[in-house]
């Protein structure tokens, strides 16, 4: 489908570590077997436990590494290393961090154009000049910080810079691995009010990760759950958060507190071990903390099926 | 008598532009058991405020307060080993940058084992099962295994959990957690904040929880204090905070949340925190506020009173959260 911008098909990336110096190295299943469709102007998020894979995915996307299985297209070109030169600048990734992704020493000026030197090394100075500039005022910041350095302005003001350094080479995709999560609250609406106006402006698809399920309620449109590499729920933003069918879902949305002291909500308490990724597992990654584990949870791993609103689990929630 | 006890607590920055004020007569009161949320605006003080009471800043910070005392003793005239002594086990800290507070050159087994010796003298054996029972009740999986990793060889949150089961080590009486949960997904970080409170029931720990999570804040803690350009602006029980906000900065910070969202656009609050050089002379919050009078961008408010919610404010919110009353003096003109 040309619509779609990016596809993904069972993408994986498995990591050997070594360890210790006699011992065999293991094998991490960072990701395995993740498939999703994002078009132009769509919000896809990608939610799940720490170490689930999501910043894997991410890396794979904006690829700064190889899937080790599966096929990744974007722009309907297949994505191998022979194409990330050209493919490169149509993804740019925004990270968690707005205190460390930024070079200190850099003026912002030089590190708005820095991408364009490495990109499109014929373009003269000035217009280089004038694109930056461009940029920094469709983030909303103003002319006069375009000399100053990273350490002169505040966080929600560095993730801005972060997101105008995205945008320099005018990329369709952006990827944002929790972009706002060290950002207080009045900065982090203003960062999710200038992505939308970005998003209607310049109809960019965005890949948001993110722990704070209410952010990605209010923000996006479909929605990946994770669970130790794999996705165990994924579908329509609304309807997962509505009616969510995986145990793994109904946890997380049960557990993510909400501002309003003393409601004395139950919420689902997750017994067990979690597993390692280290591990090989034959069932259920999730069978260890589940309460509607039979058997058959623990033998065979179930896989994504349902269409559109897809779960992963042999007895999902009604 | 209170077991940390921190009385008009102002700290500057020599910076190459000259002093830089970053917090400003603050005070923290925190009683054994009870647990304080310290939340606010980005760059507003938490981090450094919580800092110098560990004496952690660097030699560019002046720290200056009428009082900084821990049960009862003014940690600026015990002698260094005291303060050893205190500092890291009495008074513990969970650091906001758990991948610039672990050193990359030790696997994390070997730095909680380090502390444990350092502060509680466990042998070997004690040592090593200690650590593997703070990894499980932290949530790190395969505890054995991890302890011999490198942090670079772990995902953000698994060293964010090893900088938890690190601070909870020696069983602190006071814990100060600086976004402790950030990285976490929401059912490890149910698990750790109960966690958390369990230390609370079972030692009487008190905790000091710095967040930009108002979930969290409003299931956890018991008093809120809200920080604004070094200030603290308002201070009250979490229900009246969230309930009666008396500050505008407060309000308006509750009006930003998603889960409060009316559109898909969010409300924020126009303009940005004042910088070294524009630091308004009346109240900082004026120059963004938008019920701001004449006296607000002249003369500093002071805080006001436990019924008002210690709000530094010449205009506080009325109950309907929307207007304020007049300021007193300009009444009486
Ligand atoms: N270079 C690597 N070598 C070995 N293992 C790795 C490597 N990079 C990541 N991993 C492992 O892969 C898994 C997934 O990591 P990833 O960073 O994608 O998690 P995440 O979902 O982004 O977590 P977080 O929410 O904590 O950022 C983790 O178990 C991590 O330890
Ligand atoms: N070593 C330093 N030298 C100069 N300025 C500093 C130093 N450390 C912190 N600051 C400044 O002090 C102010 C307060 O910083 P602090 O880290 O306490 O903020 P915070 O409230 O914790 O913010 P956040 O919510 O983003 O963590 C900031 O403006 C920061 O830039
Ligand atoms: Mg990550
Ligand atoms: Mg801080």
């Amino acid at each position: 489908m040309s619509e779609q911008i990016v596809t993904a098909r069972n993408l994986a990336r498995h990591y050997e570590v070594k360890q210790g110096f006699l011992s065999a190295p293991a094998t991490v299943r960072a990701l395995s077997d993740v498939s999703f469709d994002l078009r132009p102007g769509q919000t896809l998020a990608v939610v799940g436990e720490s170490g689930c894979g999501k910043s894997t995915l991410a890396r794979l996307v904006t690829m700064i590494e190889e899937p080790t299985g599966g096929e990744l297209r974007i722009k309907g070109e297949a994505v191998t290393r022979d194409h990330w030169a050209s493919l490169r600048s149509s993804v740019q990734i925004v990270f968690q961090d707005p205190y460390g992704s930024l070079n200190p020493r850099q003026r912002i000026s030089t590190i708005l154009q820095e991408p364009l030197k490495i990109n499109r090394p014929d373009m003269s100075a000035e217009e280089r000049d004038r694109l930056a500039r461009e940029k920094l005022a469709l983030v909303g910041l103003r002319p006069e910080h375009y000399d100053r350095f990273p350490h002169m302005f505040s966080g929600g003001q560095r993730q801005r810079i972060s997101i105008a350094r995205a945008l320099m080479l005018d990329p369709a995709i952006l990827v944002l691995d929790e972009p706002i999560s060290a950002l207080d609250v009045s900065i982090q609406s203003q960062i999710l009010n200038l992505l939308v106006e970005l998003q209607e402006r310049l109809g960019l698809a965005y890949l948001f990760i993110s722990h704070d399920l209410s952010v990605v309620r209010h923000f996006c449109d479909d929605v990946i759950v994770m669970y130790l590499g794999r996705v165990v729920e994924q579908g329509p933003s609304k309807e997962v958060f509505a009616n969510p069918r995986h145990p793994y879902t109904k946890a997380l949305i049960s557990a993510t507190p909400r501002a309003v002291p003393g409601s004395g909500r139950k919420r689902i308490k997750l017994q067990g071990e979690l597993p390692s990724p280290m591990d090989l597992i034959e069932g259920c990654p999730f069978a260890p903390r589940c309460w509607r584990v039979t058997d058959q949870c623990r033998k065979s791993r179930p896989e994504l099926s349902g269409g559109a609103h897809g779960i992963a689990c042999y007895n999902p929630e009604d | 008598m209170s077991l940390l006890e921190v009385r008009n607590l102002t700290v500057e920055f020599a910076t190459s532009a000259g002093q830089f004020r970053a917090v400003e007569g603050v005070d923290v009161t925190l009683d054994k058991g009870e647990v304080l949320a310290i939340v606010g605006e980005s760059g507003s003080g938490k981090s450094v405020s919580m800092l110098a009471v560990m004496g952690l800043l660097p030699w560019t910070a002046t720290i200056t307060a009428d009082r900084m005392a821990f049960e009862g003793r003014d940690l600026r005239e015990i002698t260094p080993a005291e303060r050893r002594k205190i500092i890291g086990k009495d008074i513990a800290m969970i650091f906001q940058e758990p991948m610039s507070s672990l050193n990359p050159c030790f696997t994390v087994g070997f730095q909680i084992k380090e502390a444990l010796r350092q502060h509680l003298g466990l042998d070997r054996k004690a040592r090593h099962n200690r650590a593997i029972e703070l990894f499980e009740q932290v949530g790190i999986p395969a505890p054995e295994k991890r302890l011999n990793v490198f942090p670079h060889q772990m995902s953000g949150g698994m060293n964010q959990r090893v900088m938890i089961a690190m601070a909870i080590a020696c069983n602190p009486k006071v814990l100060i957690a600086d976004e402790p949960t950030t990285a976490l997904d929401v059912t490890i970080q149910a698990q750790i904040l109960d966690l958390l409170l369990e230390l609370r029931e079972k030692n009487g720990m008190a905790l000091a929880l710095i967040t930009h999570d108002m979930g969290v804040v409003a299931e956890t803690a018991e008093r809120v204090a809200v920080h604004y350009a070094g200030q603290k602006v308002e201070e009250q029980p979490v229900a009246g905070l969230f309930g009666r906000p008396y500050h505008p900065y407060t309000a308006a910070l509750l009006a930003a949340l998603p889960e409060r969202a009316t559109s898909r656009i969010l409300p924020t609050i126009p303009g940005v925190v004042p910088g070294q050089f524009d630091r308004p002379a009346g109240c900082l919050f004026a120059p963004r506020c938008a019920h701001a009078s004449a006296i607000c961008q002249t003369r500093p408010p002071l805080p006001r009173g436990a019924d008002e919610g210690h709000a530094r404010c010449h205009t506080p919110l009325l109950p309907d959260g929307k207007t304020v009353a007049a300021p007193i003096e300009e009444v009486s003109q």
